[in-house]
């Protein structure tokens, strides 16, 4: 280990007070300022064996990052980032640095590891201060055309990565704005929806075609798309939402969280009447789930106005799948936790809303598949929850509409596109898959890596045209 | 628009490059009857592949809720589609003030599954009000596969009717019924079809498209007869492929999403109650959205 001088806490992130940010859509953390970014950067103590790149799944060269952000080269910092990470001012905000590379800081075992994240977030958002980045010499057109389907994470990564091979890439968003999660889904106090604009414009501006509106899988089979394209990436995520299939989960007022954060982020149901899709602005809101979306969907509610904004989990708060700045961000905002309970049934009043939620307690047995302590129900537990609205954040699988219709592409269990995860080959020639549509359900930064795979194996296979 | 083969082949497709699908531009708009028009938008995505029973998601603004549509007509060759809509509300008001040349920022299509068809024999067609637009290509559609159809259409009164002689072109018999009896004999739909059932007239299936209840009534009356009666279901949607979960409605107990299970479904094992009070849920902002 180098002698460097040792900082034991990170540079402090200033944010939005709680009591104020609950009454705005505005993002919570403000970013470092130049001078906060040059100290934190200078954390790093250069340890001999940098496990940081490990822990990261796109491998940034994290310590060469952090010094040349340390020695104020902003952009030098960018542009190594930018090698292997087309979306870092997205990562910087979403990514969970707290389980990947800031878990394997070596500062970590005794201190606060380095605020990689939010440095990286700080360069992205730099250099989009600095005007729009220079657009990379492209090398000469291969002539050869490949379609992506899904403008989400992995789709803008594999369509940049393909058009700066000199590829013709397509890609095709089924609704009427680009960045599919990104933008339908993560809530702008989370992820500034300027910003995904902002990195969908850079791929279109390298020559990337965009076409909105167009579902594949409906007004378009895979199998058609391979008659002019030669090859497809199917980056179609998670977007099937699950029900619990308790009784009167169809009250009104009940709303999958695919379809509450849609309403509320894509449609700006937040800022209706001035937009015309409304939303229900329930008093009381309990979110059903554990994760980042039922977080989301939990802190999205106080904003639309609920008094009271409840998370319902089933296991105890060690096992919620959230990110732990998330799940502290929400403990600020007031947000209250209904911990070791799951939901029996919904009861609604004579109009069918939604009214109570009757829960049972349960307790932590052993541990399932997860390696999380199975919720066991405790008999005669039950007991009711007064609500008008209820978010259900309990999971999302692979949307079927491109599986049904294609009937060489194999799927395993939720209808999880199965694909060889070296070169993100799915079974029928041509096709590749990666992102939720291939995980299930996983992070932004899973996503984007399995595109830079994607891309490379895409590249490789027009160039031979082996399978 | 002239009428055009049903099935799109596949120089069709082709001759609109998915990836050059130009703007969707207003073709026309014309009144049908008070509150229901015709509006007719150039797209050729959408036109060249749209199969009777299938929908489009239209956004009229960029402000726009994302509402479904039925389609009532196409020109494969001309890349043009029709839609009959009602001006209930705020989206279907905006859609009312659109003109020719105006670009809309979202058409989507088509969506659904296209409706099951076949030689059944005699099939009664039936619709009302936005309806009686959308029965059109159905009754084309069947009469080319070799059925005898019967068009039923319903109304408060005769001058809420329209395509009276489009539907008689591709139907072997037309049926009318109006509240006020300004036109046909029957006191509604659902009678007309009741009376048409009692009178020994073998009819082996029956497909009605309209609003919610109509729909409801026009099940319920041939359950006694044990005639397969299929339904165009009309929940509220965003996306309509499948991803928010809003459009779901209980289909013999069982939950289904109606963008991408439907929207056709077997009318007498649809949960009614459940669909007209999910219908039901925005009401109120739907108020406010229309007086702000």
């Amino acid at each position: 280990m180098s002698k460097k001088q040792i900082i034991p806490k990170k540079t402090p992130m200033p944010e939005q007070p709680a009591a104020e940010r609950i009454k705005n859509y505005d993002e919570v953390p403000y970013g470092y300022t130049p001078e906060q970014a040059m100290a934190e950067a200078k954390r790093c103590i250069e340890c001999g064996r940098p496990l940081c790149v490990d822990g990261c799944p796109v491998n940034i060269n994290i310590p060469a990052f952090l010094k040349l952000a340390a020695a104020g080269d902003f952009r030098g910092a960018i542009n190594l980032i930018k090698e292997t990470n087309a979306l870092p001012a997205v990562s910087g905000r979403v990514c969970p640095q707290e389980e990947q590379c800031e878990a394997k800081c070596a500062l970590s075992k005794r201190y606060e590891s380095v605020a990689i994240g939010r440095l990286e977030r700080f360069v992205a958002d730099w250099e989009a201060s600095q005007g729009s980045p220079p657009l990379p010499e492209l090398p000469p057109p291969t002539g050869k055309k490949i379609a992506v389907v899904g403008s989400g994470p992995a789709g803008i990564t594999v369509a940049a990565d393909l058009v700066k091979m000199g590829h013709h890439v397509t890609i095709f968003e089924a609704l009427h704005e680009a960045g599919g999660v990104l933008v339908y889904g993560i809530p702008e106090f989370r992820l500034p929806k300027a910003i995904v604009r902002r990195e969908v414009e850079y791929v279109c501006r390298l020559g990337v075609k965009l076409v909105k509106d167009f579902v594949v899988g409906a007004a378009e089979t895979v199998d058609e798309l391979l008659e002019g394209y030669d090859a497809v990436f199917l980056g179609t995520g998670a977007g099937l939402p699950w029900f619990l299939n308790v009784p009167g989960e169809n009250l009104n007022g009940v709303y999958s969280a695919n379809e509450y954060l849609t309403r509320a982020n894509l449609m700006k149901a937040y800022r209706f009447p001035e937009y015309d899709t409304p939303i229900v602005r329930g008093k009381r809101v309990a979110t059903i789930g554990g994760g980042n979306v039922a977080v989301d969907s939990a802190r999205t509610a106080l904003r639309l106005g609920a008094e009271e904004s409840i998370i319902v989990y089933r296991r105890s708060r060690e096992e919620m799948p959230a990110r732990k700045e998330e799940i502290h961000h929400a403990e600020q905002e007031g947000i209250r936790f209904e911990l070791l309970t799951s939901p029996v049934a919904f009861h609604g009043d004579s109009n069918g809303w939604v009214r109570e939620i009757e829960c049972i307690r349960n307790e932590l047995g052993e541990p399932d598949a997860s390696g999380r302590r199975r919720p066991v129900p405790i008999k005669d537990s039950n007991f009711r929850i007064p609500v008008d609205v209820v978010v259900l954040a309990i999971g999302q699988s692979p949307n079927p509409l491109i599986a049904k219709t294609t009937p060489a592409l194999k799927t395993g269990k939720d209808g999880v596109v199965i694909v060889d995860n070296e070169t993100m080959k799915t079974s029928k020639k041509g096709v590749f898959a990666g992102g939720d549509v291939a995980t299930g359900g996983a992070t932004v930064i899973l996503a984007m890596g399995q595109g830079k795979k994607a891309a490379k194996a895409i590249d490789e296979y027009l160039k031979t045209g082996q399978w | 628009m002239t009428d055009e083969m049903m099935e799109p082949s596949k120089q069709e497709r082709h001759s609109n490059d998915p990836a050059e699908p130009g703007p969707v531009t207003v073709v026309g708009r014309e009144p049908l009857a008070p509150n229901l028009q015709l509006l007719t938008i150039r797209a050729p995505v959408v036109a060249s592949r749209i199969q009777p029973g299938q929908f489009v998601i239209v956004r009229a603004d960029e402000y726009g809720e994302r509402i479904p549509l039925t389609v009532a007509d196409w020109n494969r060759g001309k890349g043009a589609v029709s839609c009959v809509f009602m001006q209930v509300g705020t989206s279907t008001y905006k859609l009312g003030k659109l003109k020719a040349g105006d670009v809309l920022p979202t058409f989507v299509g088509p969506l659904g599954k296209p409706l099951e068809l076949d030689r059944w024999g005699t099939v009664v067609v039936a619709g009302g009000c936005y309806g009686i637009g959308s029965i059109y290509p159905v009754a084309r559609a069947l009469k080319e596969k070799g059925n005898r159809v019967i068009s039923l259409i319903e109304g408060r009164s005769k001058f809420l009717l329209y395509w009276l002689d489009r539907l008689e072109a591709v139907s072997d018999r037309v049926l009318v019924s109006t509240r006020d009896r300004s036109m046909g004999n029957s006191v509604d739909g659902p009678n007309a079809l009741k009376d048409l059932l009692g009178s020994g007239e073998r009819i082996d299936r029956v497909i009605a498209i309209g609003c919610t209840f109509m729909m409801y009534l026009m099940a319920e009356a041939t359950r006694p007869f044990a005639v397969k009666t299929i339904v165009s279901l009309n929940p509220i949607m965003i996306d309509g492929t499948g991803m928010c979960g809003a459009c779901r409605v209980s289909v013999a107990g069982e939950t289904k999403f109606a963008c991408v299970d439907g929207p056709d479904f077997d009318g007498h094992q649809v949960d009614w109650g459940l669909l007209l009070a999910r219908r039901k849920a925005y009401l109120g902002p739907e108020t406010d959205s229309g007086e702000r």
